[in-house]
């Protein structure tokens, strides 16, 4: 079996003077859940869209399964097998929830230049295992523009799930949600990678999250990769408590959500 | 050499004066994001104000300049109280809403000032003491002329020293950059837009009233007027103000020097420029990234669903009656007219198909109407082709034309993408217009008659199927893979692009196709007229096509349909009923754009679905 799902040499951006991520390399193992945490203006967000697609590295690689996708468009990069979800959930309101989901399979499947079938007709059975999987088959006929926020996390983790992806990006993935409901879910998320082999890294302010669903941990700071390892073991390195406890954060206090200069 | 100096200061001239014009349109854009169809209306009032004024005072230098600035702070207060009784209303509408009610007050002013001033030219008096010339390098010059010169950048230095050194500049930049944060910041929004429209309009309405000395005023300035002034605030940069100046002088410059150079193409030499600024800069010469508006995005738009099997039956019932009674009920009228509601019908269903589930707007969707009208015709006034394969061909002709300029135009987005289309469209009409060798220019394409098996009820049905089928069509198309993630991308872009869409390319297709549909509809109007002329590719024809799918409502694949039967009715019935129509029409639509905002469809939908939830 290959070592890394993801494996990032060596990437660095600088916006301006800024190095905002600074020869950062680091591997994603097949299954594993891996937590990218740091304190803000750390290089997190910066990070995953340097591996998402969204900015294009000033040097260094990002391979996928061994192949080299250093700066693809977004979505050749979903092509090759990687799904995500943003910060704030990005759903299309126009259509129900089903319909988005049945959109990722069909777009998938390669079926959108089919401009003669019916689009309720293809995939449906697919959706409706998805959305019963992420617990929302209740839900499938309402428009997404209606859900409650939690309930469209949920929907968002159901269309990235639609290309079977080796591995799932997840972008403060219970940023906004109340601590019951970010429990739920991440506990569903690992759940599902266990059941697909998927990896998942997420990015991620709420410790308690954290150090309850992540086998492994990064730690960025001013765009260094400054630790590595267990939650155990993150938890009792020096340099990460300086860090943290450097600039007034304590790893057990909660801070606020959505403090995240906003991605791209 | 003195005849291009000549021309060099009659480019100045033209160019203070657009730069008036535009100045006060990208300021009120800048500010309030209102694409303000209206403002040429405003500097036509400006010039009958002016005429009305200045003749009337006592002849002289007070009397002259006196009822210039009148007119042109009468302007001003004509646009703020527009500003407080309409468009405060709909600032939270989407952009084409309010387009649409700026369109309808450009129609009232058509009918005011044909009511008030009549139809003739009106030749308005000298400035006094401006009426000689001086002579520069041996040549005559009109002194007024360069008394113009200079009030443009007097007038670039006034508005600069009043944004950079006053208060109120200050807010109004500040609310430029960033709408919501001022009003978070507890400014009062009201007082600042009003009075933004006050100034704005005051700049139209003096720019107006000094084209008394130079020209006569009549009932077109307006049309001719909003489109260059268009062309500059877009090449410029929409809310730039130094963006307005430069770009004011490139295409005055351009007028002057391309009637030397390029007299064949002087029409389409500035659209040409404004496409390609565009292609180059997306946003213009100075146009800066626009802060994203949370709080004004207009809410989701409503799911897409298959029609309630009431609302199927009552179209097939209504279509079963199109079909059988004409031969029994319709006079030869009443066949033309209903011809022509057939083809509007299908050409409303073209644009809204990029509109409503692609998101984009065409101010210029009549080219490949025209296009596809042209394409027939010349084949048979050329090659003396029969019906059919004539109508076979517009299509395809709206369709070149469509894969050709819908790759520029998709790329952007909002304002600019729209202004792109209408200026690939003033490229297509001034090709129709100028290349008087090919297309007849104004005269036309005579003789452009129907095969002899084809009468008038047989033209009307064969219109009607190829109405029906491409409305279909295009629903059909809007519901499959391809529809939805032309929505998707409508949605969120962002999200589109993270399972693999490629929102360019589904797109781009999207014109094309709905150029092509576009096309068969310009392709029977060739055919059901006889002739085409330049007109079937003009901004009117543009606008009406958006007033159709507006009317309707964008969001319900009904909407066009129903718009295109309404607005071909009532257009219909106005011009037969009176001399007045366009006061009537531009008061019914500004009456639906401020009791219906969702179009007559949504309104019909939403009455619908809440009889049908109760409680």
């Amino acid at each position: 079996m290959r070592r890394y799902t993801l494996e990032a040499q060596n990437i660095q951006k600088s916006f301006g003077g800024v190095r905002a991520v600074d020869q950062v390399s680091f591997g994603v193992r097949p299954g594993e859940m891996l937590a990218l945490i740091g304190p803000n203006g750390a290089g997190k967000s910066t990070c995953f869209n340097l591996l998402n697609g969204h900015l294009k590295p000033d040097g260094g690689q990002v391979k996928l399964l061994g192949q080299d996708i250093t700066g693809l468009a977004p979505r050749r990069v979903w092509k090759r097998g990687v799904g995500r979800t943003f910060q704030i959930t990005a759903t299309f309101g126009s259509m129900t929830v089903r319909e988005n989901v049945q959109l990722a399979l069909q777009s998938h499947r390669g079926e959108l230049a089919r401009i003669w079938s019916p689009a309720w007709r293809l995939r449906g059975g697919q959706a409706d295992t998805l959305l019963e999987r992420v617990g929302l088959a209740g839900q499938a006929r309402r428009p997404c523009s209606v859900l409650a926020y939690g309930d469209l996390k949920r929907v968002e983790l159901a269309i990235a799930l639609a290309n079977n992806p080796r591995l799932l990006l997840m972008d403060e993935p219970t940023a906004g949600m109340a601590p019951a409901e970010r429990v739920g879910l991440m506990a569903l998320v690992a759940e599902i990678a266990r059941e697909r082999g998927m990896s998942v890294l997420f990015t991620e302010h709420d410790m308690d999250v954290v150090f309850g669903h992540a086998d492994r941990v990064l730690v960025l700071d001013r765009g260094r990769l400054i630790a590595e390892g267990t939650p155990d073991e993150v938890r009792a390195n020096a340099l990460v408590q300086e860090v943290y406890l450097g600039s007034g954060f304590e790893p057990e206090a909660e801070p606020e959500p959505g403090e995240e200069p906003p991605a791209c | 050499m003195e005849n291009l100096l000549l021309q060099a200061l009659n480019g100045l001239a033209s160019a203070s004066s657009l730069f008036l014009v535009a100045s006060g349109l990208t300021v009120i854009f800048g500010v309030t994001r209102i694409v303000n169809f209206a403002h040429g209306s405003l500097y036509m009032l400006g010039a009958y104000l002016a005429f009305s004024i200045v003749t009337n005072l006592p002849r002289g230098h007070l009397g002259f300049w006196g009822g210039v600035v009148l007119a042109a702070l009468a302007v001003g207060a004509i646009g703020a109280v527009l500003e407080m009784l309409l468009l405060r209303r709909i600032y939270r509408a989407p952009e084409l809403f309010q387009l649409l009610a700026t369109f309808g007050v450009v129609l009232v002013v058509q009918d005011v000032a044909l009511l008030t001033w009549g139809a003739q030219d009106l030749l308005g008096p000298r400035a006094p003491g401006l009426r000689g010339s001086v002579e520069l390098l041996g040549l005559r010059f009109p002194l007024y002329e360069l008394v113009l010169i200079g009030i443009g950048p007097v007038v670039l230095g006034l508005l600069l020293l009043l944004f950079k050194r006053t208060r109120w500049g200050t807010l109004v930049r500040a609310a430029t950059q960033d709408r919501e944060m001022v009003g978070a910041l507890g400014v009062n929004q009201r007082w600042l837009f009003t009075s933004v429209f006050f100034v704005g309009s005051m700049l139209a309405g003096l720019a107006g009233a000094l084209q008394l000395p130079r020209e006569s005023v009549n009932l077109h300035m307006d049309l001719s007027t909003i489109t260059e002034v268009f062309v500059v605030v877009v090449v410029g940069g929409l809310g730039s103000l130094p963006g307005a100046a430069l770009a004011a002088l490139l295409i005055g410059e351009l007028h002057a020097f391309g009637i030397l150079i390029f007299p064949k193409i002087t029409l389409v030499l500035v659209f040409l420029v404004m496409a390609v600024v565009l292609v180059v800069r997306p946003r213009g010469l100075f146009g800066k990234a626009q802060v994203a508006q949370a709080a004004v995005a207009s809410v989701a738009e409503p799911v897409l669903g298959r029609a309630p099997p009431q609302l199927k039956w009552l179209g097939l019932v209504a279509l079963l009656v199109a079909v059988v009674a004409p031969p029994y009920l319709a006079g030869d009228y009443a066949l033309i007219v209903l011809t022509d509601m057939a083809i509007a019908v299908l050409f409303a269903a073209s644009l809204h198909f990029i509109m409503g589930p692609g998101g984009m707007a065409s101010f210029g969707h009549a080219a490949y109407f025209g296009i596809g009208a042209y394409g027939a015709a010349l084949l048979t006034k050329w090659f003396a082709a029969p019906m059919v394969p004539a109508l076979l061909a517009a299509p395809f002709c709206a369709g070149v034309a469509g894969v050709i300029f819908g790759f520029f135009c998709v790329r952007l987005s909002g304002v600019y993408s729209a202004m792109l289309t209408l200026a690939f469209a003033q490229i297509a009409w001034s090709v129709a217009f100028q290349w008087v060798e090919l297309t007849g220019g104004d005269n036309g394409v005579l003789g452009v008659w129907p095969d002899a098996w084809a009468t008038k009820l047989h033209f009307y049905w064969l219109a009607l199927g190829c109405s029906v089928v491409g409305t279909l069509a295009l629903r059909r198309i809007a519901l499959s893979p391809f529809g939805y993630a032309l929505r998707a991308q409508r949605d969120n872009t962002l999200r589109a692009e993270a399972i693999g869409i490629n929102a360019f390319e589904i797109r781009w297709v999207a014109f094309v196709l709905a150029a092509g549909f576009a096309g068969v509809a310009g392709g029977l109007f060739a055919f059901a007229k006889g002739s085409v002329f330049p007109t079937a590719l003009d901004i009117p024809r543009s606008v009406d096509a958006l007033l159709m799918v507006l009317l309707g409502g964008v969001q319900t694949l009904a909407g066009p349909v129903l718009g295109a039967l309404a607005f071909t009715g009532l257009h219909e019935q106005l011009v037969r009923a009176t001399d007045y129509w366009r006061l009537v029409l531009g008061g019914v639509i500004l009456l639906l754009v401020l009791a219906f905002p969702q179009g007559l469809a949504g309104a019909v939908r939403q009455r619908w679905e809440a009889r049908r939830r109760p409680g």
